[in-house]
């Protein structure tokens, strides 16, 4: 493994802003994986930290084909999560809304361009994503259906779920969408967690990237990597969500990959006042839950539920 | 008349409500109608004082008033009151949400409110000041998309320039180009500097304004004289000036300054040595229509955009 620096601004006040690269392998540029690029996805960082680790684990046993080259960058934008701040410290911009970036731009411009420039010969690029509303996710591949999408190889994760999403305006300018733009294979994976850490959801986006490493050839013969297995695969437009009409305390009921019944009992609001429920969120439709609010208050309209109709043929990874 | 453009509970004892206030002749008037919107973005105020503005004039003179004028100052009420730029609580520019859905998430909701509310009017004004880094002088900016339409009505408006920029798919979820998507004319003007007020560029926009009202028969005076704008179609013409290095950014050229090639616009310091770190001047001879104003700056913050000029024009 080669720990370098691939981007570098010089501050007057702080320490450089640096991002850092673990690069396993040299020759086909393979595989790139991205962590954090806002200053809360402390879920992003920490399955990118555990993924080196697991990797450097491997390449020392000799498992890991050294024509191939991986390259690992838990974070885009340390300068933010050291503060814990979401988006970049001076300005507030979002460094997922400036690729492919622009060199001579504004910083964050500078900053997707000099990463990018490095990233986008890549066949496979993975980012650890998150989702601007807070809640947690069954385990999935996230692609945009940009005509490019390759949904056989996002099989390759056999992660329960693939997920197509029709590209909205803003896409344009994240870095999913212009990998693909560019021609690599570009995923986005979510799990459960975005700013508290969960093992469990790590360990299944891990060893996703293992199954898709091993169909990829990229590992040797001998490196242990679950069989593949069956995703389920679908449009973020079919997906139901079950909606909030008042604000209150949420309690909730179910978490992800429940099943559940059509009239199931979900969860419910509490009024911040007096404790008494004052809504009742059910179950429209047989499903599975897939994304489920995680914040202990909910506004009147939110998505505290969504869900996924009907009978997966997925069936119990854990 | 105080109506109310948005509605919904807050968790804890609270609601979120978009106002607006109507103005309109005892009789209903002729059905014209004019919207004039601003604070979207939280921590920008410079409409705070042409709205005020507005309605002082109408108030005075409301024999004068011969159709419908809606003010609607505070778009984001929660950005404006807890000095955000964006939705609090969301993180979210609220100016990437339009045209918003009715069934949606809260943001999506109020978008959506505003979009209907809007719609009907015959000019739609959306006043933005900048933000907190940058100055402007007053302007007003035009995707080509809508320049036919929209280019005739902004050379009334009395600004000092109107700046037509290419299509931008980002630029689609934007209340503007969800108005003139929909029909309703909408320009968007802006001006200043964010969280302050700059009542010489008020007066000007309402000045512009209450001759837009004459044109298009909402109100009734005597010729208002409006100044005819500089109009930039190239974006060629368009310099961008962005700090070389980090450090503390001192201007030395003002908003509006006409320059020679070389002038000195501003320099970075460094304040532990008493270095200049470098010295930003004007690669040709140019209108400086933007210029920063927040000292701290990183590799790459924007500090000039600057109109070029052909050299001799400077006056
Ligand atoms: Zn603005």
């Amino acid at each position: 493994m080669e720990k370098e620096i691939l981007f570098q601004i010089p501050s007057l006040y702080r320490d450089d802003f640096r991002i850092r690269g673990y690069r396993f392998g040299q020759g086909k540029k393979a595989l790139c994986v991205v962590g954090s690029m806002r200053g809360n996805e402390y879920q992003q960082i920490y399955t990118c930290s555990q993924l080196v680790a697991r990797l450097k684990e491997l390449e020392g046993r000799g498992l890991l084909k050294e024509d191939q080259e991986i390259l690992v960058i838990p974070s885009l934008n340390p300068s933010s999560m050291n503060i814990e701040k979401r988006f970049w410290p001076t300005d507030n911009s979002d460094i997922n809304r400036m690729f492919p970036g622009y060199s001579l731009g504004e910083t964050t411009q500078r900053i997707a361009a000099g990463v990018f420039g490095q990233i986008k010969d890549f066949e496979n690029g993975i980012q650890f994503a998150s989702f601007y509303m807070p809640g947690k996710f069954s385990p999935h591949v996230r692609m945009m259906k940009t005509g490019y999408e390759n949904v056989e190889k996002a099989r390759e994760f056999g992660l329960p779920y693939i997920v197509l999403r029709v590209p909205k305006p803003y896409d344009t300018t994240t870095l999913n969408y212009n990998w693909q733009i560019w021609e690599t294979n570009a995923f986005s994976l979510y799990g459960a967690a975005t700013d508290t850490i969960d093992e469990e959801s790590a360990r299944r986006l891990i060893d996703g990237i293992l199954r898709f490493l091993a169909s990829e050839g990229i590992l040797k013969e001998g490196a242990q990597a679950d069989p593949p297995r069956e995703s389920r695969v679908f449009t973020d437009r079919e997906l139901l969500a079950v909606r909030s009409r008042k604000s209150g305390i949420l309690k909730s009921l179910v978490g992800v990959e429940v099943k559940v019944a059509q009239g199931q009992l979900l969860g419910y609001l509490l009024d911040t006042g007096e404790g008494r429920r004052i809504e009742e969120l059910y179950a429209p439709l047989d499903g599975t839950v897939f994304f489920a609010h995680s914040k202990p208050l909910v506004y009147a309209n939110t998505a505290v539920f969504k869900l996924l109709a009907g009978e997966e043929p997925f069936r119990g990874e854990r | 008349m105080m109506m109310t453009v948005a509605c919904l509970p807050l968790p804890v004892d609270e609601t979120l409500e978009i106002k607006k206030n109507r103005f309109c002749p005892g009789n209903g008037g002729n059905g014209r109608r004019i919207s004039v919107v601003t604070g979207i973005h939280g921590d920008e105020l410079e409409g705070q004082l042409v709205c005020f503005q507005v309605a002082k004039r109408i108030r005075e003179n409301p024999e004068r008033l011969l159709g419908t004028v809606d003010l609607y100052p505070a778009i984001n009420p929660l950005g404006i009151d807890s000095v955000t730029r964006g939705i609090p609580g969301f993180d979210l520019d609220m100016n990437r949400t339009f045209p918003g859905a009715m069934e949606g998430s809260l943001t999506e909701h109020l978008a959506a409110c505003v979009v209907q509310d809007l719609v009907g009017s015959d000019l739609c004004l959306d006043i933005h000041a900048s933000n907190i880094y940058l100055t402007e002088i007053p302007q007003i900016r035009i995707n080509e998309l809508h320049r036919e339409k929209l280019m005739p009505l902004a050379m009334e408006a009395n600004v000092d320039l109107i700046w037509v920029h290419g299509a931008n798919t980002v630029l689609e979820s934007t209340l503007a180009h969800s108005m003139n998507s929909l029909g309703v004319p909408t320009l968007v003007v802006e001006m200043g500097v964010g969280m302050r007020l700059t009542p010489a560029y008020a007066d000007q926009l309402t000045q512009g304004i209450f001759h837009l009202m004459e044109r298009l028969r909402i109100w009734k005076e005597e010729e208002i004289p409006v100044r005819t704008p500089v109009v930039s179609e190239d974006p060629d013409e368009v310099t961008y000036l962005n700090a070389p290095v980090s450090g503390i950014f001192q201007k030395k050229k003002n908003h509006g300054e006409h320059l020679k090639k070389g002038d000195e616009v501003g320099i970075v310091l460094n304040p532990y040595t008493g270095e200049v770190l470098t010295s930003m001047t004007a690669p040709g001879d140019g209108w400086l229509f933007t210029i920063r104003e927040y000292p701290v700056v990183d590799e790459g913050s924007l500090i000039a955009r600057i109109l070029r000029e052909p050299p001799g024009c400077a006056g």
